[in-house]
């Protein structure tokens, strides 16, 4: 029996493969004792199935257990009940939040179109600056002059967000005279872009400049170094392409619309699926690092919302949680909705 | 055959160089001021006096920050998070990923979905705090005292890294564990023979990825190490900020270099290391990238 059962399992040597036995009998025996022929081919091969083991738990433990927290924003009142005791005994949260119309409320909504902004305004300019980059880095014929460039351009992604918004903090810092200011508000003022009264209070302590603040920082971090992608598509196109439209008589603009685009296309489409997906997971630590009260107006997103809300403890952890809950089941959504547009247009999808 | 360019084909190239060249200097300009800001005397600093170039140069604000046993101790922790956290990341990462990328595994598509579902869905800030918050409890009643070891066990693992690890295992030929095999070589022979050896720069890679944001960790670093001489130095740099930049706290300032050059000789120590090794790890990164399309 116990013989019979190991062979349920075929090693196929041509494939590479294990395949299930075709014999009958064997068959037959595998559907009645399915977890026995399971476990045996595990011993079989115990040491392969071991080598697995401290992921799942890592996995299980630490991003699948939060998972089963986050469920605490469906229980109806602040006991000290186990999460399992409370599952599913209401909505009352999600009510609170989304039609409390309560200053909770209202911090909710503004979060959720904060976290929306920030993420289409960086569709919108975030996302083609990379490309322009990467057309950029094309006309530059000189491997040397590319190399310098790229290094320097690819630099800001490598420090830290606290570096980062340490830098920018300190370059649009408040100061009484202008001499005084952060040294970009100083540029603006004496550029005219900016009033010297906007200049003393510091951008950082203004609404109307976080957005942009985010975005220009986001783009000097990111930029150069997710222009690799891109021009790692142009390198990729054949000279021969070239070559051809030359002969029909292209000159750089026509080889630019015939030959380049076309071939970052699939590039493009792929990234901005990506981009799209992951449209509402705001990285939060920049925003908690570069936010304060004065601009919560534009700045507070629902990761921050939640922070403020939940690590009181108490009540504030549920309702925190259901204002996760919302913002992760749109995303996710999100996801699947992009991979799913992608594998249907390109037949590439990218997961 | 060269064709004579076009007047408009000429103004591109020429503004694609001065647009990347105003780019570039833009990227490193912040960097370059932090550098000049931070050994420059008080009034230079205070007075706007130094935009690229340092004036009156001093070097007491690093000499305060090399005094300070508090950097020392986050430069140390900074170091313990990284090298552990590298380490018990790509442990797991290896294993694990060598694993998916037998095609015999039985559940195979059940254990990748299980990890790639946590790309899609992550649980959010305070519901991982309410479980970090359980996982101090249980690590503290096993005698782990040590935050930092929470920090390094419970965080920093990524689905994606194992992907990349799995799919460059996918791509070792495998004739080449046949031969081990009949060699003799037992599964973590094999691994570490064959495998490993074999797929050496997607490791290096990975293995920078981790590295880099180790060094990096601040949020949960900030969360869940509650003792001060635990802190690594992204947490530390961030608390020096709040408290030079808070008009109280430097009120009665009266050293002969200004507030801020902390602050900015403070940043420059901790990208120093990094600006070391980033020539050769620079193309490591680029490839990655490149490699990052994931397959299935």
């Amino acid at each position: 029996m116990t013989e019979r059962a190991a062979d349920y399992l075929i090693w196929d040597e041509s494939a590479g493969v294990y395949r299930e036995n075709p014999e009958q009998a064997v068959r037959d025996d595998v559907e009645k004792h399915y977890w026995k022929h399971v476990g045996l081919t595990i011993l079989k091969d115990w040491r392969l199935y071991l080598m697995l083991v401290p992921m799942l738990l890592v996995f299980l433990f630490w991003r699948y257990f939060p998972m089963y927290e986050l469920l605490g924003c469906f229980k109806v009142s602040d006991t000290v009940l186990p999460v399992s005791e409370q599952l599913f005994s209401g909505f009352s949260y999600f009510k609170q939040l989304l039609v409390g119309g309560d200053s909770l409320s209202l911090n909710f909504w503004r979060a959720m179109r904060n976290t929306f902004l920030l993420s289409f305004y960086g569709l919108c300019f975030g996302f083609p600056m990379p490309i322009i980059l990467a057309l950029f880095f094309n006309e530059v014929r000189s491997n040397a002059a590319r190399s310098v460039y790229q290094v320097m351009t690819y630099l800001p992604k490598f420090m830290s967000t606290v570096v980062m918004t340490s830098l920018v903090t300190m370059l649009v810092k408040q100061g009484s005279l202008i001499s005084q200011m952060g040294i970009v508000s100083q540029a603006l003022v004496r550029l005219g872009l900016i009033s010297e009264e906007v200049g003393n209070a510091g951008l950082l302590n203004n609404p109307g400049f976080f957005r942009a603040i985010y975005q220009i920082s986001g783009i000097w971090e990111g930029a150069g170094y997710d222009s690799i992608v891109f021009f790692a598509a142009i390198i990729a196109i054949s000279p021969t392409s070239y070559e051809a439209a030359q002969i029909d008589g292209a000159n750089k603009w026509a080889q630019m619309r015939y030959v380049v685009l076309p071939s970052m296309l699939s590039t493009i489409v792929i990234m901005l699926i990506t981009r799209i997906g992951s449209l509402l997971n705001i990285g939060y630590e920049k925003v908690l690092l570069l936010y304060n009260t004065k601009t919560y107006v534009t700045a507070d997103v629902i990761s921050t919302l939640a922070y403020r809300t939940g690590l009181g403890g108490g009540a504030g952890t549920g309702i925190a949680s259901a204002a996760e809950m919302m913002n992760n089941v749109v995303g996710m959504l999100l996801v699947i909705g992009a991979n799913t547009i992608a594998r249907k247009a390109s037949n590439t999808s990218l997961y | 055959m060269k064709r004579k360019l076009e007047i408009s084909e000429q103004l591109f190239k020429g503004l694609s160089y001065l647009l990347l060249t105003i780019f570039a200097l833009c990227c490193l300009y912040p960097f370059v001021y932090a550098v000049s800001a931070s050994m420059s005397g008080r009034h230079a600093v205070e007075y706007s006096e130094v935009v690229l170039f340092p004036k009156d140069v001093q070097f007491d604000a690093f000499a305060r920050m090399f005094q300070n046993n508090m950097f020392w101790n986050a430069y140390s922790n900074t170091l313990f998070l990284t090298l552990y956290g590298t380490l018990w990341a790509m442990g797991v990462s290896i294993l694990g990923g060598y694993a998916l990328s037998k095609k015999r595994l039985l559940f195979r598509k059940t254990f990748n979905f299980f990890l790639v579902f946590t790309m899609w869905f992550s649980a959010g800030i305070i519901p991982q705090y309410l479980n970090y918050l359980q996982t101090q409890t249980v690590f503290r009643a096993v005698g782990i005292m040590d935050d930092k070891w929470l920090v390094v066990i419970a965080m920093g693992m990524a689905a994606m890294n194992i992907i990349l690890l799995r799919n460059a295992f996918e791509n070792v030929p495998g004739e080449i564990e046949e031969a081990a095999i009949v060699d003799g070589a037992s599964e973590f022979q094999v691994l570490s023979k064959v495998y490993i050896p074999m797929s050496k720069s997607t490791i290096a890679t990975v293995a920078l990825f981790f590295a880099i944001s180790r060094w990096n960790g601040y949020f949960w670093a900030r969360q869940m190490i509650s003792n001060q001489n635990e802190h690594p130095l992204q947490v530390f740099i961030r608390l020096q900020l709040e408290q030079y930049t808070d008009p109280e706290q430097i009120a009665g300032w009266s050293e002969p270099y200004a507030s801020d050059s902390v602050i900015y000789a403070l940043i420059v120590c901790s990208i120093i290391p990094i600006l070391i090794i980033y020539p050769f790890i620079q193309k490591y990164f680029a490839k990655g990238t490149n490699a990052g399309g994931v397959k299935e």
